[in-house]
């Protein structure tokens, strides 16, 4: 299989295990989607520097887009990439997060350290964070 | 650009992160049992997937750019540190939204 194939299958299981295995719906939740925001826009900075150096380099024949260039920076935006990663980096990426966040929350509702929870935040970041 | 180029980058996103554990009281570092049991289960599967990219040639790396040091299947070892510090960040922001918008995220305790 391709990358693209695997990408898109990936993305149809963890969307199944959450809504319909675990139950645990996050894609169905506020909190989930702004923090999905802000990972996304730092993985586009961090998967940026791995595929526009290429640390990491990808063969055409398995994305969309082409093989990572042998002596230059693949696209910035287009030919099947952004921020110079595939765009199957974006769904592989979708099903890392989700698939952990999935299992967090799953040993949350089984009781596994449920405590100490999160928040409240620092005083000191209460106006950074627009809280009153 | 080195053989820790890599590495650099993962250790940017801890760093990156880390400050929401304190600032934010995420307490996800402290949950450390509960992370760990997240974080072994998505290790795993994305090491097949990964092992399997390497095998069908969908992914490669540049040997200047990591440490050389393989695991499993071909697998470099920052690969596998990239499922450790990926995770932990995602929980670390998704814990900090949490914190500073008291939104449910569906494992409160139910009375």
């Amino acid at each position: 299989m391709t990358y693209t194939q695997l990408a898109i299958i990936g993305v149809l299981v963890v969307i199944a295990l959450d809504l319909y295995v675990f139950k645990t719906c996050l894609l169905k939740r506020k909190v989930f989607w702004v923090s999905y925001s802000i990972v996304i826009f730092f993985q586009l900075i961090t998967n940026g520097i791995l595929t526009g150096f290429g640390i990491v380099e990808y063969d055409g024949a398995a994305i969309i887009g082409s093989s990572t260039p042998e002596n230059s920076p693949p696209t910035f935006i287009g030919d099947g990439r952004l921020v110079f990663a595939p765009i199957e980096d974006l769904m592989f990426g979708f099903c890392l997060v989700v698939l952990t966040l999935i299992i967090w929350i799953s040993l949350g509702r089984k009781g596994v350290q449920r405590e100490p929870k999160s928040g409240p935040p620092r005083k000191s970041v209460h106006r950074f964070l627009g809280i009153k | 650009m080195s053989k820790f180029a890599y590495l650099s980058v993962l250790l940017g996103c801890l760093a990156g992160t880390a400050w929401l554990e304190y600032f934010l009281r995420t307490n996800v570092y402290r949950r450390t049992i509960r992370l760990i049991y997240t974080v072994v289960p998505v290790v795993i599967v994305f090491s097949i997937w990964d092992a399997y990219a390497i095998a069908q040639g969908h992914w490669d790396f540049d040997a200047r750019y990591v440490t050389g040091i393989t695991t499993v299947a071909n697998i470099p070892i920052d690969e596998i540190l990239f499922f450790i510090v990926i995770p932990i960040c995602a929980i670390l922001s998704f814990e900090a939204v949490r914190s500073a918008r008291n939104w449910e995220a569906g494992d409160e305790e139910t009375k």
